[in-house]
């Protein structure tokens, strides 16, 4: 699987930089916010790319990173709470040739909006979702949100939240998203690799960013970017490569049959060649969906990366065919023919009438 | 087949004809065939399907009844008939359902077989209604259509007792193309053409077989004293098909993408009675027609407005409770200003309510619904054909306004049939679009001083990239805006749009005098029973006016100055009276409602009675 970049489009003018993607409209997130990162490092990755601005459409549903498109100088929508995998598909379905974006969180994704993803994921449209997982509802002012962890304590739950979190990975496993992949607001590098890997990647490309909200939910992730933390807290995965991780590169998860363990990897039981090694081309999401489970595990290191990354044919492809085909096989009628299909007959002039 | 030398045949200009059984057995099947051949032979014709909601439906009893009402006439008519003339009743059921119906000294075909004392419990008889003398008024004509139909059958050993009795309906069938003197050729091609399926080409030749059995024995027995002869109906010279109401939507659709030169983008969800929309429109691929079936309503909604957004004549349909789960997102194509065509084929409610019958109760769903203040043009169709120039229409105002569009059909509309006269289509007005490609002084809300329309810029045009949502846009440049006065502003701009659409509505035709005592208004499907009720009245000597208005929002400029005009406005309409509501409080005039919820559209009768009452 191609890890770099897809060649850039050949595209006569000269090259685009990130100032061509910024709109004129003020960016209306609270200082410090996570969004402010991914929006710059949006605007930067789309040149290196070589994308033209022109073909690019953002859409959004409601909450803080649904205003995102505002701030793009490419082709937008903000549309409605939830809704923004249901546009995506209407226009992609409509209109294959632009390079269609939804920009989504983990309450307008998850919760209002779930269904749409399970089913742009299932349909295999060739859009690329960037969920912005802040696990909190921030535009209405912090309430718990479908990922925030049990517990939680926000103005709609002051005891603490009793429901379950989603784990949004699982959840595309389960749709059978064609690209499924994590990155987090901190690593800037990381995440602009993960925006051109979905990029390039042909059918629904599902990134989940972990993002802070620093007003309502601080600090969420800082244990996964924290210098003295991050690196026996995260893994990244590597395609073809062995699951490493720690400060020293110390540990490793093995499959224990079913299970995945950590392992160290320096009291002599075992050694690389015993670990788990990364596949993105998993075509029934078995080990994309024990990669997806870590989070659910005591003492697991978090993946960011590319845990998935198959080959499926695309809803919009199959459509075309099947307009080309039928074009093709049953000839373009005019409209006179068309109103003329059936039964007809003619009521001859009448004298009487 | 040849008609032999007949005993007394009889004229008639006008018969109506129910057949009624189980749902779920293929009486529809029959009535429609029936009315095919009729609309062939010439006649005018108008049909009632009428079946539960229930696929099927516990047999034999009363809420299982499946039947189609097929009129047809030498004359033009505008309603599938208030009385029945002949009755097809396959058991106690369809007997007790429909006899209502039946005129004084009607026939009535009844399959005794049908009528074991297992039916007869199940429909509720005491006594077997055949033996008995409480169906003296109607002439009767009883026959054991299963026995007959398996004796015609027998030598097609490969057909189960039970596949052989089911072509029953084709036996019946039979027997009434004698007694209309209709030929069987058409009906034949049909049963060759829908059984010519893959291990079902074995009941091709039994139909036939039942279909040509019921016509000779109708024949040989002389069961009928007399047969009757129907003439070709005087129609306006020239091509016709059959038609229903979501085909003629379908068909004014495309014509829509044909004559706009837009490519047609369809997106739905399963619901009676509108999914036939879906189903047809899938198969116009080869038209360029793109449909997707979605997860639900709101993605039907969102899709039609992400396809509308990259240019396509983008459109959506469904029911009253998928119209609800729509108005979210379509207040966002308002906000947006984006052209697309919401229809809905309106059914009983709330709720799943009646969903296979017909009721106008989304008007006010239609004008009001939403959040904030959200106007968007609607109109109503009046006939099944009447859906063709209403679709047509909807696409255009859509288009050149800038606006989403709602279309008021109706179940009763949806689902019947009538004789629809082909146009030309040479002699169908261009659909002007313009997308906007002009960079230099580009705003995505610069609105044309005529229309208030604003430009419709696609993405991949370069140099009009631009954001548009549902957050409040700044007046021409369409940047976000939480101004007070821009959004008083914009909310005026989107009002007025709409209301300048009533610039389109040609003068309303109000059919006798224009101002007198009683003007019986009308909209939607209400049409053809009004204008029967109408055409009565004036041969029985009353001076009665009606008009029939197809848009809704805006209405006609010259209604208030029509309704003024009479004493008396009655107007009938299959809801609590949500057009009089309107009216009364848009123009303060004494409407006076006419209403019936039962699912079933007004007869003439209904109608004619409320008019007498004000003479
Ligand atoms: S509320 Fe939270 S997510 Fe929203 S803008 Fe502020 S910091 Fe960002």
């Amino acid at each position: 699987m191609a890890i770099d970049a897809p060649p850039a489009a050949a595209e006569a003018a000269p090259p685009l930089t990130r100032a061509d993607f910024e709109s004129d409209q003020i960016v209306r997130w609270c200082p410090g916010c996570g969004d402010y990162a991914i929006l710059a490092q949006m605007q930067r990755t789309l040149p290196e790319i070589g994308v033209a601005a022109h073909n690019v459409v953002f859409i959004s549903g409601i909450g803080c990173s649904s205003r995102f498109p505002y701030y793009m100088d490419t082709y937008g929508i903000h549309s409605v709470h939830g809704r923004a995998p249901a546009l995506a598909t209407g226009l992609k379905a409509s209109r294959p040739d632009l390079d269609v974006w939804v920009v989504t969180g983990d309450g307008d994704a998850l919760s209002i909006g779930g269904n749409h993803l399970l089913h742009i994921c299932r349909r295999n449209v060739d859009v690329n979702i960037l969920l912005f997982n802040n696990q909190i509802y921030g535009l209405t002012k912090g309430q718990y949100s479908p990922t925030s962890p049990i517990g939680t304590k926000s103005y709609s739950t002051p005891t603490g939240s009793i429901d379950a979190p989603f784990n949004p990975l699982r959840i595309a496993i389960a749709a059978n998203a064609s690209f499924i992949a994590r990155a987090i607001d901190r690593d800037l590098k990381h995440l602009s690799e993960m925006i051109k890997r979905a990029h390039a990647h042909r059918g629904t490309a599902l990134l989940e960013i972990y993002q802070d909200c620093i007003v309502f939910n601080k600090g969420a992730f800082a244990p996964l970017s924290d210098k003295a933390s991050k690196e026996d807290r995260v893994i990244y995965l590597h395609h073809g490569e062995p699951m490493i991780f720690g400060k020293t590169r110390d540990k490793g998860i093995r499959l224990d049959g079913l299970q995945p363990r950590v392992v160290s990897l320096t009291d002599g039981a075992y050694g690389t060649a015993d670990l788990l090694v990364h596949d993105e081309d998993d075509e029934h999401g078995t080990l994309a969906d024990i990669i997806a489970s870590f989070q659910e595990r005591e003492d697991f290191p978090r993946p960011l990366g590319v845990v998935r990354d198959v080959e499926r044919v695309c809803y919009e492809d199959v459509l075309e065919q099947r307009v080309a085909d039928a074009v093709e096989e049953r000839g373009e009628p005019s409209l006179q023919e068309l109103f003329e299909t059936g039964d007809t007959w003619e009521v001859p002039e009448h004298p009487a009438s | 087949m040849t008609i032999a030398t007949r005993k007394p045949v009889e004229e008639r200009t006008d018969v109506v004809i129910r057949f009624a059984d189980d749902s779920g057995t293929g009486m529809q099947v029959s009535g429609d065939q029936f009315a095919s051949a009729s609309a062939l032979f010439g006649n005018d014709l108008s049909t009632l399907p009428d079946f539960p909601a229930e696929i099927r439906a516990p047999a034999g009893t009363l809420a299982g009844i499946s039947s189609f009402q097929v009129r047809f006439s030498s004359e033009d008519i505008h309603t599938p008939g208030d009385d029945v003339d002949v009755l097809v009743a396959m058991n106690p059921a369809a007997l007790k359902v429909s006899l209502p119906l039946v005129r004084a000294n009607g026939i009535i075909l009844v399959n005794t077989a049908g009528f074991s004392a297992k039916n007869l419990r199940l429909a509720d008889y005491d006594t077997n209604p055949l033996d008995d003398s409480s169906l003296d008024r109607y002439q009767v004509f009883k026959v054991d259509l299963v026995e007959l139909t398996k004796s015609a059958l027998k030598e097609f050993t490969d057909l189960s007792a039970r596949e052989a009795e089911r072509a029953k309906n084709m036996f019946a069938l039979g027997m009434v193309f004698w007694l209309f003197h209709r030929p069987l050729e058409h009906t034949i091609e049909w049963i060759s053409a829908y059984f010519n399926r893959p291990g079902r080409e074995k009941f091709i030749e039994p139909n036939i077989a039942a279909l040509k059995s019921g016509y000779v024995y109708a024949e040989a027995t002389e069961l009928f004293a007399t047969s009757y002869e129907v003439k070709p109906a005087p129609l306006r010279p020239g091509t016709y098909r059959n038609i229903n109401g979501n085909s003629g939507l379908v068909m004014g659709l495309i014509a829509a993408s044909k004559k706009s030169g837009l490519p047609l983008f369809f997106a739905g969800y399963p619901i009676t009675p509108a999914s036939q929309i879906l189903h047809e429109l899938s198969q116009y691929r080869h038209c360029r027609v793109r449909t997707v079936q979605c997860e639900d309503e709101i993605a039907a909604m969102g899709a039609t407005i992400g396809a509308a957004y990259g240019g396509s004549l983008s459109v959506t349909a469904s029911s009253g409770p998928g119209i609800a789960l729509k108005q979210e997102a379509l207040s966002l194509a308002i906000s947006m200003e984006l052209p697309l065509v919401v229809c809905n084929v309106q059914r009983g409610g709330p709720s799943t309510g009646l969903p296979t019958k017909t009721e106008q109760s989304d008007l006010f769903q239609a004008i009001c619904g939403r959040h904030g203040e959200s106007p968007l043009p609607v109109l109503a169709t009046s006939r099944p054909g009447d859906c063709f120039d209403v679709a047509f229409m909807a696409a255009r105002i859509a288009i050149k306004y800038m606006t989403p569009v709602i279309v008021l059909s109706d179940g009763y509309l949806g689902n019947g049939t009538e004789p629809w006269r082909i146009p030309e289509a040479d002699e169908l007005d261009a659909i002007p679009v313009k997308f906007h490609t002009e960079v230099e002084g580009f705003e995505a809300f610069r609105r044309d001083p005529e229309t208030l329309a604003r430009p419709w810029a696609l993405p991949g045009t370069p140099g009009l990239e631009h954001r548009v949502g549902g957050l409040e846009k700044a007046d021409g440049s369409g940047n976000v805006s939480y101004d007070p006065i821009n959004h008083e502003v914009m909310t005026h701009h989107r009002a007025d749009k709409v209301a300048r659409v009533a610039t389109e509505i040609p003068p309303t035709e109000v059919h006798g005098p224009d101002e007198g005592d009683v003007l019986i208004l009308g909209w939607g499907g209400t049409y053809g029973s009004i204008r029967a009720a109408a055409e009565r009245l004036s041969a029985a000597g009353h001076t009665v006016s009606r008009a029939h208005i197809r848009w809704l929002n805006p209405l006609p400029s010259d209604l208030e100055d029509i309704l003024k005009r009479f004493k008396r406005v009655l107007l009938p309409e299959l809801n609590l009276g949500q057009l009089s509501t309107f009216l009364r409080s848009r123009y303060l005039v004494d409407v006076q409602s006419l209403n019936k919820m039962q699912g079933k559209p007004f007869t003439s009768g209904e109608i004619e009675d409320a008019v007498r009452n004000l003479l």
